[in-house]
């Protein structure tokens, strides 16, 4: 069945919309575990050679005394990744186990985990310019790590995970049951 | 379970409302696209907005110029665009070696290997999907703002502005931006050429268009304007 405003397909509701929710999660999950161990920015200068992981970039940039990027880096690239990975888990069991508490709630959070899951692509993108940018031969160059790859697969995953999820399947068990 | 699916759980609901009361016609009604709950339409004053009574998510909003407004603002973003990425974006100094970097050489940066998936996800996420989005919003409504009847595919194009939405980065790309700035200056001298100023410009347009963006109002006069 089509919407005859936009031909999209129309179903009252997505019946494997939570299969697809956990896959794509362990899918973001499994690449996020990369992410982490393996360096993001792989930097060489005249004297040395340094590998730098998600948390390494953090803490140096607490070194150079830059609170407040190191905080935006560590919620975007750490905090927000988990708590996505919980919001999202947590949504999917209590639509399984047909919860009918905190619904304006979740419905919230659902809104805020939608909203917010581009924003960890941060990391990615700050990778990105740093190697296009820092190409200075002999002096320093800056190449993207493997965990750059994995870190952008988990944030892409997550978001496919958000947006299987149906809404809609939160607000199913608000009614107590009408038989004809 | 291919079709319409209908849990037994919302059934009686629908039903209620179709015994109590004869249903009214479906272009007055409004389903919430996040919880289904159905409102019927009314007038909206001018500048008003209407939100679902249950999860409180805005359904409709009027402004009359706001169609004008959109496609103006799209066009504007397109033109800065195509400046941000054909001016140099930022400059690097550093023990006499300098380095100039554009948009494009940012996305290039993964080119080479194992990194060729992830230039092709950035170039998406910043360049193409945002320009995509754009040029599709121009197309599907630019003619309703000059008073014509909208383009085949105009339905196509609007419903792929919405659904590109999550998938347009510009606005964290330039957060990144920022970040590596701070993490540059301690190696090195960083100049910020023309493009930078011209991407800052249409990442604020771009928020800003797509907080006005009403996409009832617009289907709506993509129906109005295709009846007669």
């Amino acid at each position: 069945m089509r919407c005859k405003r936009c031909h999209g397909p129309i179903r009252s509701r997505d019946t494997e919309s939570l299969q697809k929710v956990w896959a794509w999660l362990i899918a973001g999950i499994i690449a996020f575990i990369p992410a982490n161990i393996y360096p993001m920015l792989l930097t060489s200068t005249l004297l040395d050679r340094s590998e730098q992981t998600i948390i390494g970039g953090v803490i140096e940039l607490l070194h150079y005394g830059s609170y407040g990027i190191a905080t935006i880096v560590f919620v975007a690239s750490i905090m927000i990744p988990v708590g996505k990975f919980i919001a999202i888990a947590y949504l999917a069991w209590a639509v399984q186990h047909r919860s009918s508490r905190n619904q304006h709630q979740r419905h919230k959070l659902y809104d805020v985990v939608e909203f917010i899951g581009r924003w960890s692509m941060i990391d990615v993108f700050v990778v990105a310019i740093l190697s296009a940018l820092v190409q200075l031969n002999a002096v320093a160059t800056i190449n993207p790590g493997i965990a750059a790859l994995s870190f952008g697969l988990s944030v892409i995953f997550t978001m496919l995970s958000a947006l299987a999820f149906d809404p809609r399947l939160i607000w199913d068990e608000e009614e107590p049951v009408r038989h004809d | 379970m291919p079709g319409v699916h209908l849990t037994s759980r919302n059934r009686p609901a629908v039903q209620t409302l179709l015994e109590s009361m004869s249903l009214p016609p479906l272009d007055d009604l409004i389903a919430c696209p996040h919880c289904d709950t159905l409102h019927i339409e009314r007038e909206l004053p001018e500048g008003g907005s209407a939100r679902c009574v249950r999860c409180g998510i805005v359904l409709v909003t009027r402004r009359s110029d706001a169609l004008v407004q959109m496609v103006s603002l799209a066009c504007a973003a397109v033109i800065l665009m195509m400046a941000a990425i054909s001016f140099p974006f930022l400059d690097i100094n550093a023990a006499g070696f300098t380095n100039e970097t554009s948009v494009l050489s940012a996305i290039m940066a993964f080119s080479s290997g194992k990194g060729v998936p992830v230039a092709i996800a950035v170039a998406l996420f910043i360049i193409v999907l945002p320009l995509t989005r754009l040029l599709a919003l121009i197309y599907a409504v630019g003619p309703l703002v000059l008073g014509h009847k909208p383009r085949p595919g105009a339905r196509i194009a609007f419903a792929m502005t919405e659904q590109l939405r999550p998938w347009a980065m510009a606005e964290i790309f330039m957060v990144g931006v920022a970040v590596a700035l701070v993490k540059i200056t301690g190696i090195a001298q960083v100049t910020i050429g023309p493009a930078f100023w011209a991407f800052v410009t249409l990442v604020i347009i771009t928020i800003f268009n797509d907080r006005i963006m009403s996409r009832y109002t617009v289907w709506k006069a993509l129906d109005l304007t295709s009846r007669d």
